[in-house]
């Protein structure tokens, strides 16, 4: 070691108290409060009523946690495709020599940059059933006009193609990074071989492309099931709880209906989901992600 | 990895891309590309479009070339909300945010890479462990640490949860890790000490990560929504999403007044993002490639 013992417990606090001060404050500690309070029926007024694991069984028996649930399983279900199908599409176009190649990207990641609430409204009166520019084209066309967000069963859609729209380009950034480094003397090496286009994309891109898909369907879940901004503006979780999702729920439970306690368990239920999702993943990584 | 990333960045300035064959193949591709940046403007060309329509003339829809623009809808935008005033709240959030997570985050990167201490792994898997843990969980435990410090509804509180990221510790830890051990060595000969080390030596070494890290606390702190949502209520305080959903509750069906917002919400970022694309893009392609 470069200086004495004492000297060196100085140097370690000076480094790292400035960052472990405020995550000990604003995230360990409500971390260990947040379990705390998931055992009481608290309504942040009243004291808080002990009831062990009484908020965890009344939401696994609560028909509502299941619907919203499925709600946010159909939201990352209806994204991921999309969004991933989208970016890989842009991203092969723009790995190609293309004039105006720079503009076209920072025209594709514009939406990333914008904020979740203005895209949020900005669809949603794209959107909108009366005037909205979507149904006036779909109207000209001959097409069904449909209610979108004042509609149950398009509420959700609504959500997903709007969200879709905004993350295209943030994973069109990742995934051409990837294309980009994959080495060309492997297409060289498959053209002398006499392979066509449609093969080498199978062979090709798509293995050697998949640690970058690894991590944008990794990121893609995290946030996926976490999706609360672009719901809260566009449906508020409505018509008639249709597209409610599950930090809907834990909002709406803390401070619209007062049920801090089983907000607090959603939010672990929500939780061990994520960490149990991203282990599968990581896991199951070796048997499809290959690194070259 | 690390080798990887300089080869793949070396690649990427050199590289032009496959060879398109046939004329017929390269329109296509043209055609392409322009309906996808169609689709990714067009949006942003209607909402200033609408927020210039007179309300009378919104109930069928703005048209294209609108016939008498007015500038209406930002004069009842500017009566409804102290709109500068959230405008530079957003700013002055997202730039204090983003500078102490820059300098907490590359300290602690310091402390993790270049310091020998006792329990260093468990401490690092403490950082790592708030890591895993999203806003979303800990939104209520927080709002209830808040109101009882009596901090809620101030700038602290919408500060507080950004001090620090481990996201951006974890990423610094790597860059500074990758500084070479002997320049410290060199320098420590020289008679210099860990501040100096770590702010003439390592600093420097490190700006893309620390760009990187800066793109992503910005970002962050820019479209932060739940949170404020939570834990502001005063109008002077409030940043541009939560203004912006608090100007839709209020004017429902009023999407010129809408619009204007929104149109206001999109230039402080649209002009940040116009001067640093280049830096900004490469940070998030940066944190892909791993």
């Amino acid at each position: 070691m470069r200086t004495g013992r004492a000297k060196n417990v100085g140097w370690v606090l000076f480094f790292l108290l400035p960052s472990a001060i405020p995550l000990f404050i604003f995230t360990l500690v409500p971390m260990v409060s947040s379990l705390w309070v998931s055992l009481h029926r608290w309504n942040l007024i009243s004291p808080m009523e002990w009831v062990g694991l009484g908020n965890y069984s009344n939401l696994i028996t609560d028909p509502m946690t299941r619907r919203v649930l499925l709600h946010t399983l159909i939201y990352v279900a209806g994204y991921l495709p999309i969004v991933y199908a989208g970016g890989l599409c842009l991203a092969l176009a723009l790995n190609q020599r293309l004039k105006g190649r720079a503009f076209l990207r920072a025209t594709y990641f514009l939406p990333v940059v914008t904020s979740w609430v203005v895209v949020a409204l900005v669809w949603k009166w794209l959107l909108n059933p009366t005037n909205g520019l979507v149904n006036q084209v779909l109207g000209t066309l001959g097409l069904p006009e449909p209610g979108w967000w004042t509609d149950p069963h398009w509420a959700l859609p609504a959500v997903i193609l709007s969200s879709a729209w905004k993350d295209l380009g943030f994973v069109m950034v990742i995934l051409l990074a990837g294309l980009q480094s994959i080495p060309g003397e492997f297409y060289e090496a498959a053209k002398v071989d006499g392979s066509n286009a449609w093969q080498r994309f199978w062979r090709i891109t798509l293995p050697l492309l998949s640690p970058s898909t690894f991590f944008v369907v990794v990121i893609s879940l995290i946030n996926g099931f976490q999706v609360f901004d672009q719901v809260y503006v566009m449906t508020a979780g409505g018509p008639a709880g249709s597209s409610q999702v599950v930090v809907g729920q834990i909002y709406d439970l803390t401070f619209r209906y007062g049920r801090a306690g089983e907000a607090s368990a959603l939010s672990w239920i929500l939780f061990a989901l994520i960490l149990v999702i991203t282990v599968i993943q990581i896991r199951g990584q070796r048997r499809w992600v290959h690194y070259a | 990895m690390r080798d990887t990333r300089r080869r793949t960045a070396r690649r990427a300035a050199q590289y032009e891309g496959p060879e398109t064959r046939s004329l017929a193949a390269r329109i296509a591709l043209y055609v392409a590309v322009l309906v996808g940046a169609a689709i990714m403007l067009f949006p942003f060309l209607w909402t200033v479009i609408t927020s210039i329509t007179p309300e009378g003339s919104l109930a069928d829809g703005p048209t294209l070339i609108v016939d008498n623009p007015t500038l209406g809808a930002y004069r009842t935008l500017l009566d409804a909300m102290p709109i500068w005033r959230i405008i530079v709240n957003s700013l002055g959030v997202a730039v204090a945010s983003t500078a102490l997570q820059l300098v907490t985050g590359s300290m602690a990167a310091y402390g993790f890479a270049r310091l020998r201490f006792p329990l260093k792994n468990v401490v690092f898997g403490f950082y790592l462990a708030t890591l895993m843990v999203p806003l979303q969980v800990l939104v209520v435990p927080l709002f209830i640490e808040m109101k009882t410090l009596n901090l809620q509804d101030t700038y602290f509180a919408l500060l507080a949860p950004t001090i620090a990221s481990a996201f951006g510790v974890f990423l610094l830890r790597q860059a500074v890790t990758a500084v070479p051990m002997e320049l410290d060595e060199a320098a420590t000969i020289d008679g210099a000490g860990h501040l100096r080390i770590f702010t003439t030596i390592v600093l420097p070494l490190i700006r893309p990560a620390l760009a990187t890290v800066a793109v992503f606390a910005f970002m962050g702190s820019w479209n932060s929504f739940l949170w404020p949502l939570v834990v502001i209520r005063s109008p002077e305080l409030m940043t541009l999403p939560l203004g912006l959903s608090t100007l839709q509750g209020q004017f429902t069906t009023q999407w010129d007044v809408v619009m204007a917002g929104s149109v206001v919400s999109i230039v402080p970022i649209a002009i940040v993002y116009l001067l640093a694309q280049r830096h900004i893009i490469a940070g998030v392609a940066h944190t892909g490639i791993k």
